[in-house]
């Protein structure tokens, strides 16, 4: 295997850089679009030891998505908080599952929240990631490689995390498993592109960037069954488009609104 | 001067240079600098981040400057965050532990596995009879527990150790 250890080396071949920074995207606007759906649960998680825990889970995963924007600077795609800011949905890379709203509502009026999307969207996504990184530590950049190892140190206790709420929900009233099972369904219709690497797929593998696809998906399929009692009998399907491709939903406009708000009011404000 | 003369100097100061939520406890004791490097008037200190997404790590970069500049022969101090090398909690030092006590924060058990359940003793009484409240404190770095010997409430250092593959969780 082909080692590269640094940004210059990365940039000496151009088919290798496209595969790389495809990847990159990915990895951060994933990190990115779910932070910013679980920093809207501040204030109204179920208790407050939630309060802290999601918030804290939230801030490290924005964390993450800077390491990724970082490297994607170091490779001469823009400033990170450019990248991170600034950037249309269609050059979004975000599965269009983790843009999804919340629930009913907004925010600021009425947020009529469904606390089990939260929880089997972060399960199911944590997850994926957990997959997603230890096959990271053998990629043939090596800084994304050392990436990988920081963030899997992390990210450990955010599995965990929400894999309690998952257990103690479906192991708890009818109600509860209902609402779970609900989620349940409409992901196994929205999440494949989660699962997917975009149009370079074979060229990152081909690379050594990551491993198949197909390789993925099944070490997270395993684990899922692991935990989860209830497992629709469907393929996985992305019935709202692959945000792989650049296709995104109104949700994640109004997510970047939001976001942008105060940026876009100045963007030259020095902090 | 000689070269180990001048970075035996300001690893003198880095230890004067206390992260900004402990005062007391230094960067050095929390096992935050790599490497000291000098070429004449300046200095070069590269430091390991602890979590990702740690606020204090602009503020921290911002102190370490500062402090060398202070140095007479210092001109220029340049800081720098590598995560090629991974912090880890077992890279706190004694001291730093025996400090951290003194804020109420319990040190972080000693060979921790990713994933397992550990536990700590109290930090004011030394009790074993701890529980934990949330895995998830103040600061990504921390825990919140109670001790249910002297019924205070207080800190955890969250472990966080090189991850390995296939580790069961």
């Amino acid at each position: 295997m082909t080692v590269i250890k640094t940004a210059d080396e990365a940039k000496q071949d151009r088919a290798y850089l496209q595969s790389l920074t495809e990847l990159l995207y990915q990895l951060a606007d994933d990190d990115f679009i779910i932070s910013f759906r679980g920093s809207e649960w501040l204030g109204l998680a179920p208790h407050i030891e939630e309060d802290v825990s999601f918030s804290s889970i939230t801030q490290n995963t924005m964390g993450h998505a800077v390491l990724y924007y970082q490297l994607l600077e170091e490779l001469g795609e823009g400033e990170a908080d450019i990248l991170a800011h600034d950037r249309s949905s269609e050059k979004r890379r975000n599965a269009v599952y983790l843009e999804k709203k919340n629930g009913e509502g907004d925010y600021i009026e009425e947020p009529y929240y469904d606390w089990a999307l939260t929880v089997i969207r972060q399960y199911l996504y944590e997850t994926f990631k957990k997959v997603k990184l230890e096959a990271l530590l053998q990629s043939s950049y090596v800084p994304l490689a050392d990436t990988a190892q920081k963030v899997l140190m992390e990210q450990t206790y955010h599995l965990a995390h929400w894999k309690t709420w998952v257990r103690q929900l479906q192991d708890s009233t009818d109600e509860a498993k209902s609402r779970l099972q609900f989620r349940i369904e409409e992901a196994w219709d929205e999440f494949l592109d989660v699962l997917e690497l975009g149009p370079e797929a074979k060229e990152m593998e081909k690379h050594q960037l990551i491993v198949s696809e197909e390789e993925l998906q099944q070490q997270w399929l395993a684990d899922v069954k692991d935990t989860l009692t209830y497992i629709p009998d469907k393929p996985l399907q992305k019935t709202n488009g692959s945000g792989r491709n650049g296709e995104h939903t109104e949700d994640l406009t109004q997510a970047l609104n939001t976001l942008n708000e105060v940026y876009e009011m100045d963007k030259n404000a020095v902090w | 001067m000689t070269d180990i003369q001048k970075k035996t100097e300001i690893e003198t100061v880095l230890k004067s240079v206390d992260d900004p939520e402990l005062p007391g406890v230094s960067v050095v004791d929390l096992g935050m600098v790599h490497g000291v490097d000098t070429d004449n008037q300046k200095v070069f200190i590269s430091m390991i981040p602890t979590f990702a997404g740690c606020p204090a790590l602009d503020i921290i970069e911002k102190n370490v400057r500062e402090a060398v500049e202070t140095v007479e022969w210092v001109e220029h101090c340049d800081v720098s965050f590598s995560f090629r090398q991974k912090w880890s909690t077992e890279a706190i030092t004694e001291e730093g532990k025996k400090q951290l006590k003194k804020h109420g924060i319990a040190p972080p058990p000693k060979n921790y596995k990713p994933g397992e359940e550990w536990s700590v003793n109290c930090p004011y009484c030394d009790s074993p009879y701890t529980s934990m409240d949330n895995v998830f404190g103040p600061t990504a770095c921390r825990s919140i527990l109670y001790c249910r010997s002297c019924k205070n409430p207080f800190e955890a250092m969250k472990p966080v150790i090189n991850y390995e593959k296939g580790v069961v969780q």
